[in-house]
């Protein structure tokens, strides 16, 4: 036993370990909450796009020297309004719109950067996080940009939740549907930016989708959803660094991994859900009942 | 005879430069329990979309109480279509109901004990106390129909739209939804419904609006015998189509 909580406290005698951990447990949180709204609205591609749609800011930041996490957030923010926006002609499917402007945002960063001096050094750990590079202001932004959001998704939990099940109905009654998905998608933004330096550009929407789903796998009840989420965020993030120290091998892709492992678990073992441990016989998924619609 | 609560006048809707409607009068009382009838594309989704202020007119005038249809949105009951629902949200009975009153709380989404009253007595009014708990996604055809209902009345409004309430539920369920729109009647509520079952619209219902795009009729079901005005109604040119198509021939 002893052995086991020397084991976990041994890097704690390093600051940047105390960051990482830190970042990580934030990101794991603040992703699980946000993560929850993502996933039961189906809109991963648009946690996708919004990850990509940073990169130009955060390209811009540290070409100017500035703060990283500033950067990526006006950017992404930029972004998803104008994606909101453009989204609202019929004419246009969401996830085309998505396509066409997390593709340009991304290009985008990728010019700036290269403008740069040592490109590709400071594109990889772009791409694929850094999390034991940290220093104490990003973890400042990073905690100050987690609180905030925690606390929005609090007071707008209700309204996002209404709009989601029936967006027909939320207009009826007066919900301010297109603001809630702003409001929505820049959060979506700030949760995707604070977590960059934790798993990278390419790995940060796996924070954002894979612990709300696998907290749908484990429930039918929408606030136990939304505590599993981030409990299996923060977690899976915590693991997944401590593997990384353990085997000395990349902490972004060792945290997605860890997260991806305990989605797999859920998979299998969810009781009701779970593929080994469904009811045998029982009508595949009740809940995909056909509804008869009409015109 | 009481000041309408919907009042329509001279309406028209256009959708993608479209008329949809056009010409649309029409008042709705409290008491009154109206059947909306007309043909698929005939504009009665949209009648009711504009009533609930989701859409503009392009022409003319709806209000409700007294105000514009935007303006009274949240204090009309709304019932729509069930595909516009998210049936796999991990959501209970008593709270999707409880989500017909999100706009009346405040931003941490406290409810008072009117919300716990009101959503508590729509859940009993369409017999769904045994289920409140259960998730939606685990319920039948007829049961989510009761739920959307429910989540309308959680409101308590004085006039409720419904649209195609009656499509693919079993004869209970019908039957106690009938007898429901039949109580909110008699209890003043102005209620109009879109259907395609006549034979329902004809028996529930104090007045039928026969609508194709403009109002063909509107009048008591037992006013309404004239066989012309069902087949200008549905667009045919014979008798036998309209069976036909109403299913009454083959």
């Amino acid at each position: 036993m002893s052995a086991v909580l020397d084991a976990l406290a041994g890097p704690w005698e390093y600051d940047f370990w105390r960051r990482a951990l830190l970042v990580a447990l934030l990101s794991g949180l603040v992703c699980g909450v946000v993560g929850g709204h993502v996933v039961l609205r189906g809109m991963a591609f648009i946690g996708d796009a919004v990850a990509h749609a940073v990169f130009p800011g955060i390209a811009v930041a540290f070409v100017l020297g500035t703060n990283l996490v500033i950067g990526g957030a006006v950017a992404g923010v930029i972004t998803a309004l104008l994606i909101a926006v453009v989204a609202q002609n019929r004419r246009l499917k969401e996830d085309s719109v998505i396509g066409i402007f997390f593709a340009a945002a991304f290009g985008l960063g990728i010019v700036i950067l290269s403008a740069a001096p040592g490109y590709g050094g400071s594109l990889e750990s772009f791409l694929f996080g850094s999390i034991l590079g940290i220093s104490d202001s990003d973890v400042v932004s990073v905690a100050v940009i987690g609180a905030i959001l925690l606390l929005a998704t609090a007071l707008l939990n209700g309204r996002l939740v209404a709009a989601t099940l029936d967006r027909e109905q939320a207009r009826a009654v007066g919900l301010p549907v297109f603001w809630l998905d702003i409001a929505l998608y820049v959060m979506v933004t700030l949760a995707i930016v604070i977590s960059l330096q934790a798993v990278g550009n390419v790995l940060v929407l796996a924070l954002l989708v894979t612990p709300a789903a696998a907290a749908r796998l484990l429930t039918d009840r929408l606030g136990a959803m939304m505590l599993l989420a981030p409990a299996i965020g923060a977690g899976g993030s915590v693991l997944g660094l401590y593997l990384s120290y353990a085997f000395d091998l990349a902490a972004g892709g060792l945290i997605v991994l860890t997260l991806t492992g305990i989605f797999v678990l859920c998979w299998l073992f969810a009781p009701r859900h779970g593929l080994l441990t469904r009811p045998r016989g029982r009508k595949a998924a009740v809940s995909n009942a056909p509804v008869e619609v009409t015109s | 005879m009481n000041e309408p609560i919907l009042h329509i006048r001279d309406l028209a809707v256009h959708l993608g430069g479209r008329e949809v409607l056009s010409s649309v009068d029409f008042s709705l009382r409290a008491g009154e329990l109206v059947g909306l009838i007309g043909p698929n594309g005939a504009g009665k989704t949209t009648l009711l979309r504009t009533a609930l202020g989701l859409l503009p007119p392009h022409r003319g005038v709806v209000t409700v109480h007294g105000r514009t249809a935007k303006q009274a949105q949240g204090s009309v009951g709304y019932v729509p279509q069930r595909h516009e629902f998210a049936w796999d949200f991990p959501i209970s009975v008593a709270k999707a109901v409880a989500t017909g009153r999100t706009h009346l709380t405040g931003l941490l989404g406290r409810r008072t004990a009117q919300d716990r009253a009101a959503v508590d007595d729509a859940i009993t009014r369409v017999g769904m106390d045994d289920l409140r708990s259960r998730p939606v996604g685990e319920l039948s055809g007829g049961q989510r129909q009761r739920v959307l209902v429910a989540r309308a009345l959680a409101l308590r409004p004085r006039v409720l739209l419904l649209d195609e309430p009656f499509t693919g539920i079993d004869a209970p369920t019908q039957e106690l939804l009938s007898r429901l729109l039949t109580e909110l009647r008699d209890e003043g509520v102005a209620v109009l419904m879109t259907t395609h079952d006549l034979a329902a619209a004809t028996t529930l219902c104090s007045r039928l609006c026969l609508l194709n795009r403009t109002v063909v009729a509107d009048d008591e079901p037992s006013r309404l015998a004239d066989t012309d005005i069902w087949l200008r109604t549905f667009g045919l040119d014979r008798a036998e189509q309209l069976l036909r198509s109403l299913g009454v021939t083959r």
